[in-house]
């Protein structure tokens, strides 16, 4: 009883994702104190060194089903759907990301089960766990427990911090029949790569470029602007990315990337949970948006609100004039 | 074909969203309109029924909430759904995820597409796992934040990002599909579409209808509860510049920048 399953994600050689690695030291601290065990759940191209190492995040055993592919959901939620049920999980839990979405959603419907998502933290109450869950734009945090088993839980970018505790796994390989409409989804291409392969991740001022900026070229115009820092590059949000005005190895966030820059700069940018999760730690930062009431300026430090397009090419200029 | 078009309606972006502390549900009771990220789902529908990819005979929104879920409702067909159907049932009311999925499904079993599409998110609930649920009780194929579909055949290839990149992914239909909102760049629609959208009818059925239990939605139903709504941590609030004279705002946040030694 109270046994907590995590799902591990992996892009397709064993090298899991860290979010993964987060929810498995989380769980195996929860489960210690539910006086029960963390295990973890793993599909696809997976050795038996890799999968043992999942120990080191405090998890006793690991399921693994070889002949699953890694990289769509429901095939997944086979597997886990019959791990639960053969060996009696209580909570489903899984690290930030897209496929854990779509994984915990499967399984809600599967096994009849609550389910909550973007959740920050878990603890434990009464021998349960209750999971918290930032509402309407991160202004209020419900508690949201959990009715009957299992219970799914599935935690917010960066939520669950990555903790080293030693040990080596037991490694379960598991076989499991898929249902018919599983084997009807079929990955042709995974993790392509578009645009550039930018680095953003060594600069210590981030210009973040946004559907505000109007069309690609308004990009050039971060560029210039990242360019009048010393040590600047240029970001980018999802919109925009998808709309192939700027390369996806810019992007902040949710499925992008995680930053921490002295500076974050954000030029038409909303300011979406999905976007924040993956910038919000930055040392400073300043957002400049035509809109008062667009959720960036809830935690930027300095707000701008006006016209990009006539304040950024001064904003450029004035830096430049200064470094001379 | 037939494309059923799952739609919301949530309170309007001008609306201060709260929390009815008797309910623990979202307080309903202001201005409220479609889901804009669902006119991106509607969007894609309608250029398949106007397109020669797929032979679409029907696109059918779908919603369930109370009566003024109308307005969502007429909103798409404003915008080129051909019908609408209105789950609509006091046993409803304080339906999870697990609740509202079951519920949605039944609806769509009853009107057996071959495609239904969904927009990436709600902007009221704040998570984007309808479409990998509703999937799961139809026994449909599905994937989420799709923002670009290529009919092939009976499969839909479909592209999406995933946490390593862009992924593709064949669906063969019937599939489930929720739609990002770089898919398209959804119509505006005309007067007259959205006069007549008031006129069409609208087929509202009850939880009994399409052969739900009571038992099975709303509060009854739900797996979830929520036991207590907390205030995040104080966070000390920015300063904030109006900027009215542009050479004014520009020399502010250079000092400000100045200041922090950021340049
Ligand atoms: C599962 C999932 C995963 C996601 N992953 C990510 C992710 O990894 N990264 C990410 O960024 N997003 C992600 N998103 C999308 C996210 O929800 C937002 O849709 C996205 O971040 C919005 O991008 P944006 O701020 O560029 O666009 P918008 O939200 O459209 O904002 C544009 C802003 O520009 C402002 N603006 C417009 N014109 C001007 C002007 N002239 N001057 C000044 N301001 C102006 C507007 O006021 C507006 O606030 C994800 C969503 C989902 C559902």
């Amino acid at each position: 009883m109270g046994g907590i399953l995590v799902y591990a994600l992996h892009d397709g050689e064993g090298n899991f994702n860290k979010n993964s690695l987060g929810a498995l030291s989380a769980a195996s601290g929860l489960a210690g104190e539910l006086g029960s065990e963390a295990a973890a759940v793993v599909v696809g191209d997976v050795s038996d060194e890799q999968a043992q190492a999942l120990g080191n995040y405090g998890v006793a055993k690991v399921y693994r089903a070889k002949d699953v592919p890694e990289g769509l959901a429901q095939p997944i939620v086979d597997v886990m759907a019959k791990v639960i049920q053969d060996d009696g999980f209580s909570y489903a839990l899984f690290g930030g990301g897209l496929l854990g979405f779509e994984i915990g959603a499967g399984l809600t419907a599967r096994l009849d089960a609550g389910v909550t998502m973007e959740v920050t933290s878990v603890k434990v109450a009464d021998g349960k766990l209750i999971a918290e869950r930032p509402i309407l734009q991160d202004s209020q945090i419900a508690d949201v427990g959990y009715v009957g088993e299992p219970g799914i839980i599935i935690g917010r970018l960066n939520a669950f911090d990555i903790e080293e505790k030693g040990g080596t796994a037991e490694v379960v390989d598991v076989d499991v029949d898929l249902s018919e409409w599983s084997t009807k989804a079929e990955m042709i291409q995974r993790g392509e790569q578009r645009g550039a392969d930018v680095d953003i991740e060594a600069a210590d001022i981030l210009v973040g470029g946004g559907r505000g900026l109007g069309s690609a070229e308004g990009f050039e115009a971060c560029e210039q602007l990242a360019d009048a820092f010393d040590n600047g590059a240029v970001a980018a949000t999802r919109a925009v990315v998808d709309a192939g005005w700027y390369p996806y190895a810019a992007q902040i966030g949710q499925t992008g990337k995680t930053v921490a820059p002295k500076l974050y700069l954000a030029v038409g940018v909303s300011g979406a949970i999905q976007h924040k999760v993956g910038m919000q730690n930055s040392e400073t930062i300043i957002a400049i948006n035509k809109d008062p009431n667009a959720p960036i300026f809830e935690f930027s430090d300095l707000g701008v609100v006006g016209d990009l397009n006539k304040i950024m090419p001064k904003l450029t200029e004035a830096l430049k004039a200064r470094k001379g | 074909m037939k494309i059923c078009v799952l739609v919301k309606d949530v309170p309007d972006a001008a609306v201060q969203k709260r929390i009815d502390p008797s309910t623990m549900w979202l307080d309903r009771s202001g201005e409220s309109t479609l889901n804009p990220f669902d006119t991106h789902a509607v969007e894609a529908a309608v250029r398949f029924k106007e397109g020669d990819d797929l032979e679409v005979d029907e696109v059918v929104a779908v919603t369930m909430g109370p009566e003024g879920a109308q307005r969502a409702l007429q909103k798409a067909v404003a915008l080129g759904a051909d019908r609408s159907v209105h789950l609509c049932d006091d046993a409803l009311a304080g339906s999870d995820v697990c609740a509202t999925g079951k519920a949605l499904a039944k609806v769509l079993e009853a009107e057996s597409p071959d495609l239904v599409l969904l927009g990436q998110q709600s902007d009221d609930g704040e998570c984007y796992t309808i479409g990998a649920v509703v999937a799961e009780h139809l026994k449909m194929p599905s994937l989420t934040q799709v923002v670009g579909i290529e009919v092939e055949g009976d499969k839909l290839k479909c592209e999406r990002q995933a946490e390593y990149g862009y992924d593709t992914v064949a669906l063969t239909m019937p599939a489930v599909i929720s739609v990002g909102d770089a898919i398209n760049e959804p119509r505006y629609p005309s007067l007259k579409a959205i006069m007549g959208a008031k006129k069409k009818p609208v087929d509202t059925k009850a939880s009994s209808d399409v052969g739900l239990d009571a038992s099975e939605v709303g509060e009854a139903g739900s797996k979830t509860t929520v036991t207590a709504l907390n205030e995040p941590p104080a966070k000390e609030a920015g300063e904030i510049i109006e900027d009215e004279d542009t050479a004014e705002t520009v020399d502010k946040i250079v000092t400000w920048l100045d200041e922090r030694k950021l340049i």
